[in-house]
């Protein structure tokens, strides 16, 4: 009971039920972050490689597309389980912005002279951090891009906004031609995907602290988990806008790569192509 | 030999917890290589005295790096430049001459700066009295050697046991978390025999009461380069899945580990 | 002459007995009792942490911003206990029995034999809190032995058993403290202890974050204030070790015992330079594979490995052919001393002497020295910047330990009733000198189990007392004279630093109190002193104001109280006409040059009681007798 001249920062909120109890605490928002950070991270993968389907041709990527609003065949609805899935994505999506804003507040508020964006502390000292890489720090500056980036990317290619009379509706294959063909579009994907890389590559690595993994015999595997990771996504990501420039992907010349290899692919949650 | 530098110093100067600080500009002159860098701040401070400036007030004591006293950040990284060393185990040198030295106080909300470089860093304490102890009134132990604990596992505890309680870790984290000396505290006591009946007891209440004060770990790992003993960012995961653990277990069922 | 109320009986009795005697407080009635600790080191936080857990009120004082910032925490090597666990046939009365021999006959033998009982149970404790204790891989604790001792009874937790210690001890502390029975006041200096009709009642602080001056009232003191090696300016005690407390205690009628005994500690680094704050140890263990050496001629400047071995002079060596390089602690610094003063000390400074380990380097491999000494290696490159695996290590002792303090009664008590001393600030058990591994262990007896104890029989009679409250005469009076002080610093308005004036005091009294001392030599300091002090007094320049944090008002505190306690330690050095321990009087040595006591005149604790500042301290005498130990006469050849 020592006279308190530091008080407490951050105030004691009345405790919820649980397990909404855990996430009033920063550690469990954190498991939180870290779970739909995986969560994500399955979708970001799974979205690539359907993706590759690109490469087979226009047909073969239209009828995987068509496959994921078939998910579970005749049990269910027409597009049930891709909308089962569309909605836990989008609270993936929430949970994960929101447990990365609040701890970030909880950060600015524990620091002086913290950033506002970043709620990171600054010294008045040229260089102030040391061990800390370029994507962990930046994580609050490559999460918005992203998040922003997705936006864009639902608002061109699965609602269509201003794709035109060009948009067809289903025709994956000839939307995404239509819209990477534009410059300034390629630009922002190629620039929005390697953001997300980097993102992945300190988000890939952190999860294993954040869900308390100490094994050090998988302790080097853990970074390389994270490099590797990142580096598919944003080569087979990148690939896309690179290739449909390279015309490689067009739509003039259809079926260049038309080995059919899967009638059906993976169960997949791709929401965008949809 | 003892070679002589001369250094531009610019000293973080706060009157105050409530004053604006501001940087003191001096330049030292002839401080031999050989002083620790709380030596050239007394060299400093016995000159600034002859002039008729008030020294520069900076908390140090055993000078031996083990008290976690002092501690400064000096050009923007906790207890300057040399890894695994307490600022006063630092050495001139290890700067060169001519050198601008920037030295400013550990920051963060929760340690406020008393005077000049000295802050206070009783929410440690806090953190520790929130349940970081083993419970063994004095005259109950049993023989010492009754409980038997694996070389292994004594030596994983003295790891983290030997954090000194500086505040480096704070300081250096952008987030000004305070994972690194809450986990040393928690991996200290939770890995031995002795630990395990208050452990996730303790787990719940040193972290809810760490919360209160400092930032939210982001796994940068500025933490561990600024300790001067080096604790390992795993006692950061174990504390993460102590914690889970201790939200969600059933305590009555002590089998379950 | 002083009573010491050492009980009755056999001596493996006298503490059972005595626990069974004294007068208990029944455990409903101890919260009615409040007990005031000062110091939260090892002594200090098990005091007040076992003092609460029975069921006391206390209230903790530091001057440092946390407890766990006490000095104990640098002790590096270990912490001894008559556990026999390594069936080499060690025992409490043969814990005993080396503790009075080491101390050179000149402790009490009743407090020694139950500090070597309670020994085992201090080890039992820490465990039982988590200190992580070195093991072996069958998961039992490891031994080592140290300093000497021809039995393995130390305990370590790598090089940092004082900081295992220490922390253990601190967090029963905080177990206390969260439990609501212990308050902990950070950053208070104390600077007076409060006494009303004789008995210690309270004492007054500053806060030295605010500058605000306070009284705080409780039914008892207890003082682990730790010791006073910085009155030499350098030693290996932390930068804020000081006197204060327990010389203004001695002030207000405790009496203070052997000043003069002071320990050396070999090897520590030599000071490099003016600047020099303060002095490193380096465990005394590299002595085991170590050779000592200076070239034997003054005149040689040669780099060390390019000294001859013709001309290479291991003093320690030649002169004690049985033990060597391992002589005790005073011997090895003695003879450092000799060479040193005779010109042939090595270093820019030539201060220093040899500490080569390329013999057994080219025997047993860098890997092997590495593996063994390897940390002690890395802190000595990083302070000196050389590598000791390529030119010898330099070295030179260093003031440590001061085993006089505060005189104390079986029950910890001073000659002030209400007031108690424990750990290094009390003079009870290490006699002339202390063994190693022995300080921890004295620390924490006394803070876990035998302050708790002895305290109740003074309180018992206090029950329901009230404190007495801090707007009494005594306090006021006290707190006046407090803020008189510290304010009048200020208005001297001086030409030189504080720094300034502790470096002078320092090199008085390392040159004639230090490792040797002799009676033309100590009379110069008993004239020197009070000259120095004076000055000081006079000239002193502290800047700034009373009102906030202000390190040179602090530092100037302890200076002074430093300058009086220096007059009292050369004065008691000079009456002790012996050597014994840590008291090395040239006049008095053996033809070989060992410590020659004089049991006949001298087996007594010189305890000094405070007159006036006008007027010398009065010596009281408690004469010792031995029982159970035969006097004899050490040698080392």
């Amino acid at each position: 009971m020592t006279a308190d001249r530091v008080p407490p920062l951050h105030k004691v909120k009345k405790a919820l039920p649980w397990p909404l109890s855990l996430y009033q605490t920063a550690i469990g928002k954190k498991y939180v972050m870290a779970i739909t950070g995986i969560g994500l991270l399955g979708f970001v993968i799974v979205h690539m490689i359907g993706n590759l389907h690109l490469y087979e041709g226009p047909s073969q990527v239209n009828e995987y597309a068509e496959s994921l609003r078939d998910l579970g065949g005749h049990l269910v609805p027409r597009t049930l389980i891709l909308w089962i899935m569309r909605i836990g994505l989008m609270l993936m999506f929430v949970f994960h912005i929101h447990s990365a804003y609040s701890l970030k507040e909880m950060s600015r508020k524990s620091s002086e002279n913290a950033g506002f964006m970043s709620g990171a502390k600054r010294y008045a000292s040229k260089q102030d951090f040391v061990a800390a890489s370029y994507a962990s720090r930046t994580m609050r500056w490559t999460g918005p891009i992203v998040g922003l980036y997705v936006l864009f990317h639902l608002a061109d290619l699965t609602w269509g906004w201003w794709l035109g009379d060009g948009y067809i509706r289903g025709d994956v294959y000839n939307n995404v031609v239509m819209s990477l063909s534009s410059l300034p579009v390629m630009l922002i994907y190629i620039v929005a995907n390697i953001a997300l890389a980097v993102h992945i590559y300190h988000g890939a690595w952190s999860m294993f602290q954040t869900l308390g993994v100490t094994n050090p015999h998988t302790k080097k595997l853990r970074r390389s988990f994270a490099v590797i990771v990142a580096s598919l996504v944003c080569a087979g990501n990148l690939s896309f806008p690179i290739m449909v420039q390279a015309g490689v992907i067009s739509n003039d010349s259809n079926n260049t790569n038309s080995v059919n290899t899967s009638e059906h692919s993976t169960a997949d949650i791709d929401a965008d192509n949809a | 030999m003892s070679r002589m530098l001369q250094l531009k110093l610019r000293i973080w100067r706060q009157g105050g917890p409530a004053s604006r600080g501001s940087f003191l500009d001096v330049d030292a002159h002839d401080i031999p290589t050989d002083a620790s860098f709380l030596e050239m701040l007394d060299i400093v401070n016995e000159r600034l005295l002859e002039d008729g400036i008030e020294p520069v007030v900076f908390a140090h004591d055993c000078r031996e790096g083990i008290c976690g006293t002092c501690g400064l950040m000096i050009n923007g990284r906790a207890h300057g430049p040399e890894l695994g060393t307490a600022t006063c185990q630092l050495h001139m040198r290890k700067f060169k001459d001519g050198d601008e030295i920037v030295i400013e106080p550990f920051r963060a909300a929760a340690f406020p700066v008393v005077r000049d470089l000295m802050v206070d860093r009783r929410a440690f304490d806090r953190i520790i009295e929130a349940g970081g102890y083993i419970s063994a009134p004095t005259g109950t132990a049993p023989d010492a050697n009754e409980i038997l604990i694996p070389k292994d596992v004594a030596d994983f505890s003295m790891d983290a046991a030997q954090c000194i309680g500086c505040g480096a870790c704070v300081a250096a984290c952008p987030n000004s978390a305070a994972q690194l000396f809450t986990a040393a505290k928690l991996g200290h006591l939770n890995v031995l025999p002795q630990g395990q009946p208050e452990r996730w007891r303790r787990t719940e209440a040193m972290v809810e009461t760490m919360e209160q004060y400092f930032g939210s770990c982001t796994n940068h790992g500025e933490c561990h380069t600024a300790c001067p003993k080096e604790i390992s960012l795993d006692f950061i995961a174990l504390l993460n899945r102590d914690y889970i653990k201790a939200k969600t277990k059933n305590r009555r069922l002590a089998s379950q580990a | 002459m002083l009573d010491a109320k050492i009980p009755a009986g056999p001596i493996a009795e006298k503490w059972d007995n005595h626990k069974f005697s004294i007068k208990l407080v029944n455990p409903n009635n101890k919260r009615r009792f409040t007990v005031l600790v000062v110091g939260t080191g090892l002594a200090g936080a098990s005091a007040a942490a076992s003092m609460a857990e029975l069921g006391y009120n206390v209230e903790a004082f530091t001057f440092h911003d946390s407890p766990r910032r006490a000095h104990s925490i640098a002790a590096q090597g270990g912490i001894n206990a008559a556990k026999n666990y390594r069936n080499d046939g060690d025992s409490i009365f043969r814990l005993f029995y080396d503790t009075v021999k080491g101390g050179d006959y000149r402790s009490r033998e009743a407090n020694v034999y139950r500090l070597s009982q309670v020994s085992a149970n201090i080890i039992d404790q820490c465990a039982a809190q988590g200190v992580p204790f070195a093991r072996e891989y069958g998961g039992l604790l490891a031994n080592r032995s140290f300093g000497g001792a021809q039995v393995s009874r130390t305990f370590y937790a790598r090089g940092q058993t004082g900081q295992q210690l220490l922390l253990g001890a601190y967090q029963a502390l905080a177990g206390q403290v969260a439990a609501g029975k212990v308050t902990v006041h950070n950053n208070c200096d104390v600077l007076d202890i409060v006494v009303k009709d004789g008995e210690a009642c309270g004492l007054v602080i500053r806060d030295l974050m605010t500058g605000e001056t306070r009284a705080y009232s409780g039914h008892a003191v207890v003082l682990a204030t730790g010791g006073y090696s910085n009155v030499y300016y350098l030693s290996t005690n932390a930068m804020n070790c000081n006197v204060t407390a327990a010389w203004r205690a001695h002030r207000r009628g405790a009496a203070f015992a052997n000043p003069c005994y002071t320990q050396i500690h070999p090897t520590c680094i030599p000071a490099s330079d003016d600047f020099q704050s303060k002095l490193t140890l380096m465990s005394e263990s590299l002595r085991n594979d170590g050779r000592i050496w200076v070239p034997r001629d003054a005149k040689d400047t040669r780099s060390p490995e390019l000294v001859d071995e013709a001309d290479r002079y291991y003093y320690l060596e030649e002169k004690y052919p049985a033990f060597g390089n391992l002589v005790p602690r005073d011997v090895a610094s003695r003879n450092a001393k000799t060479v040193v003063d005779k010109g042939m000390g090595v270093g820019p400074s030539r201060n220093g002497v040899y500490l080569d380990f390329s013999d057994v380097i080219a025997a047993d491999g860098e890997q092997v020295v590495r593996e063994k000494y390897g940390n002690l290696f890395d802190m000595y490159e990083r302070i000196t910047g050389e590598n000791p695996y390529r030119v010898p290590m330099r070295i030179y002792p260093a003031t440590h330990y001061t085993m006089g303090g505060l005189w104390v009664d079986y029950n910890l008590m001073t000659t002030i009733p209400g007031l108690y001393a424990i750990g290094e600030c009390n003079f009870s058990d290490h006699g002339a000198n202390r063994l190693g591994a022995s300080a921890l262990m004295q620390g924490l007896a006394d803070g876990y189990f035998v302050l708790p104890y002895t305290i109740g029989d003074y309180l018992a009679e206090k029950l329901g007392d009230p404190v007495v409250p801090t707007d009494d005469p005594a306090f006021t009076e006290s707190v006046t004279a407090v803020e008189d002080r510290t304010r009048r610093w200020l208005t001297v308005k001086g030409s030189l630093t504080v720094d300034h004036y502790h470096r002078e005091l320092g090199k008085i009294i390392w040159e004639y109190c230090g490792m040797t001392r002799n009676r033309a030599g100590l009379e110069k300091a008993l004239n020197e002193i009070p000259v120095l002090r004076e000055e000081f007094r006079a000239n002193v320049k502290v800047l700034g104001s009373a009102d906030t944090a202000n390190q040179s008002l602090e530092k100037v505190n302890r200076v002074d109280d430093f300058m009086e306690l220096a007059e009292l330690k050369v004065r008691d050095a000079l009456h002790r006409e012996e050597s014994c321990g840590g008291h090395f009087r040239e006049e008095h040595q053996t033809e070989e040059g060992e410590a020659q006591r004089d049991d006949g005149n001298f087996a007594y604790v010189a305890a000094w009681q405070w007159q006036n500042p006008d007027k010398p301290q009065k010596l009281l005498a408690e004469p010792l007798e031995f029982e159970y130990v035969k006097l004899t006469q050490r040698s080392y050849k």
